[in-house]
């Protein structure tokens, strides 16, 4: 089955300074599918993760070759402000503002220039509703958004990316800092999410990897502390036969 | 006797040590309450306190110690510093903890740490020949360059290194998640700052301006060098109400320093009560100050 191809990178390389950080790494996103990006600590993988919304730009002193593409437009052309409407992030520790639960939903909104009250209260409901959470939070919607629990912080977190409805959600390791009950219900989420999101997640957990994701790309830094692509593919083919020795070597556990 | 039984027996010593070096500041602070409180007492005996806070006229010759007005001119100058130096040191901080790139940091930051060692005689220097100068150039009848203006201008400077180290501080200790999840839904840097972080900073920039205003109520030389001294009650010398800042004014600080050399008996008793009111004053500032950054911080 072939899908559509939201995001592309192509031969795209990333550099702090002198330092080769990716080396030139060409791989597609399936729409309305979730990727998956694991390896070792120290591979690049949240890095490559955060050239898709071009979080790198806030780095002083990262340069980059090659391009990521946005169906089909080059990102680094586009207006940053639009890329990042269009694709969304949820990192690894919950960062809600300390807003009111309202707030956060509707803060992307609020950007994009919803003013309207009753308007901006709809796209917070159907947030919360996509992101899992209004059933506990309905009744307090003017509840610090801190005061939560950390799983329901990130679900939080997952509703203030919806609520500007983009095309793709990129996740930097959205579990690790969660229990496992926690962690359970935010995969339970990126299946109902992939209906309506083409989603990226890293993950350094490779049942998490395998549990959720459609496709896997394995990365490993070469002798230079560059990472590279070692392997891209069907997560069932990653993770049964794998093509390459070093994946195999990987998911069976013997290093990393 | 054990090396255990010794090195406990230290332990306690240096416990003891420690605790009398603590205390030592509150001791001191004490102390010094209580014996200008002592001398103040004659003055609020005779005159009552509450005639002291409420008369404006201050004539020691007529026994007369109203201290209304040095209370206005130390509010209204501190007003007035604040409007000036809150700004300039908010926009400081800002820039240093998010704009500016680290060489420049490294050349600012040191410059205002230098401005809060420049001993205040200087800065009364300084406005006098250059800012009272300049006050002088607006037009207004009456107008000599002295008074709440030029002294705001100099205070604004005197307080600006404690409002901006200290607000940078709160801008620098905002999450940097907070940062990035902003960005992340494509909010500008701009939109970034004055949405999340400047609201986030809010009660460590709250309790850096009201250090800032505790350092200005304090300020004595520098005050005394521009304000003019006149003890009356400030008032708008022109039909601008702004025009107040013109006028001349003393401040409580500057009432001690100017006649302390002088007085004698009720008159002397007078300023120690000053020096109380003024107290007083401080700790209330400097005491909400700790109410705020703690609430920040819960």
């Amino acid at each position: 089955m072939t899908a559509e191809i939201r995001m592309r990178a192509v031969d795209y390389s990333l550099f702090y300074g002198d330092f080769k950080a990716l080396n030139s790494i060409s791989l597609d996103i399936p729409t309305y599918r979730i990727s998956a990006f694991i390896g070792p600590s120290g591979c690049g993988k949240s890095t490559f993760l955060r050239s898709f919304n071009r979080m790198n730009d806030l780095i002083p002193g990262v340069t980059t070759s090659g391009k990521v593409l946005l169906d089909g437009n080059d990102v680094s052309k586009e207006d940053v402000v639009n890329l990042r409407r269009k694709v969304g992030m949820v990192f690894q520790r919950p960062n809600p503002f300390p807003k009111s639960i309202f707030d956060n939903v509707a803060y992307g909104p609020r950007l994009h220039g919803t003013k309207n009250r009753s308007d901006l209260a709809v796209i917070v409901e159907r947030s919360l509703k996509g992101a899992a959470l209004w059933d506990e939070v309905k009744d307090d919607l003017g509840k610090s958004g801190m005061s939560l629990s950390g799983g329901q912080q990130q679900r939080l977190c997952i509703a203030r990316a919806i609520a500007v409805e983009p095309e793709v959600i990129l996740m930097d390791e959205p579990a690790s800092a969660l229990d496992p009950v926690a962690t359970l219900k935010i995969e339970e989420l990126m299946n109902v999410l992939k209906k309506n999101y083409t989603i990226a997640i890293v993950t350094h957990n490779m049942q998490q990897a395998a549990r959720v994701s459609d496709y896997t790309a394995f990365l490993l830094t070469d002798e230079n502390r560059a990472g590279n692509l070692i392997e891209f593919g069907p997560t069932k083919q990653i993770f049964t036969t794998p093509s390459d020795s070093r994946t195999e070597d990987y998911i069976s556990g013997r290093f990393g | 006797m054990t090396s255990g039984m010794r090195r406990t027996g230290t332990e306690k010593t240096m416990k003891a040590v420690l605790l009398i070096s603590a205390l030592a500041s509150l001791m001191i602070v004490l102390l010094i309450f209580l014996f200008t409180m002592k001398e103040a007492m004659p003055a609020f005996r005779e005159i009552g306190i509450l005639k002291m806070l409420t008369d404006t006229t201050w004539r020691p010759g007529n026994d007369q110690f109203g201290i209304l007005a040095m209370i206005a001119g130390s509010g209204l100058v501190t007003l007035g510093a604040v409007l000036l130096g809150v700004p300039l040191a908010l926009g400081t901080a800002i820039f240093l903890s998010e704009v500016a790139p680290n060489w420049i940091v490294k050349i600012v930051r040191p410059s205002i740490e230098l401005l809060a060692g420049i001993p205040s005689v200087v800065y009364g220097l300084f406005g006098m020949v250059v800012l009272v100068p300049l006050v002088r150039m607006i037009p207004a009848p009456g107008n000599a360059g002295f008074g709440l203006l030029a002294a705001s201008a100099v205070l604004a400077v005197m307080v600006l290194p404690t409002i901006a180290n200290i607000s940078e501080f709160a801008v620098r200790s905002v999450p940097k998640g907070y940062r990035e999840g902003s960005l992340a839904l494509g909010a500008t840097k701009w939109e970034t700052i004055s949405r999340v972080i400047l609201p986030a900073a809010k009660p460590g920039i709250i309790s850096s301006v009201v250090l800032g205003l505790g350092r200005a109520l304090g300020e004595t030389i520098a005050m005394i060098m521009v304000i003019g001294n006149s003890v009356i009650l400030p008032a708008p010398i022109t039909s601008n109400p702004l025009s107040i800042f013109l006028s001349r004014a003393r401040t409580l600080t500057g009432n001690v320093a100017v006649e302390i050399s002088y007085a004698t008996g009720i008159h002397e008793s007078a300023l120690f009560a000053t020096g109380v009111v003024l107290f007083i004053l401080i700790i209330l500032v400097n005491s909400s100050a700790r109410f705020l950054m703690r609430r920040g911080v819960n």
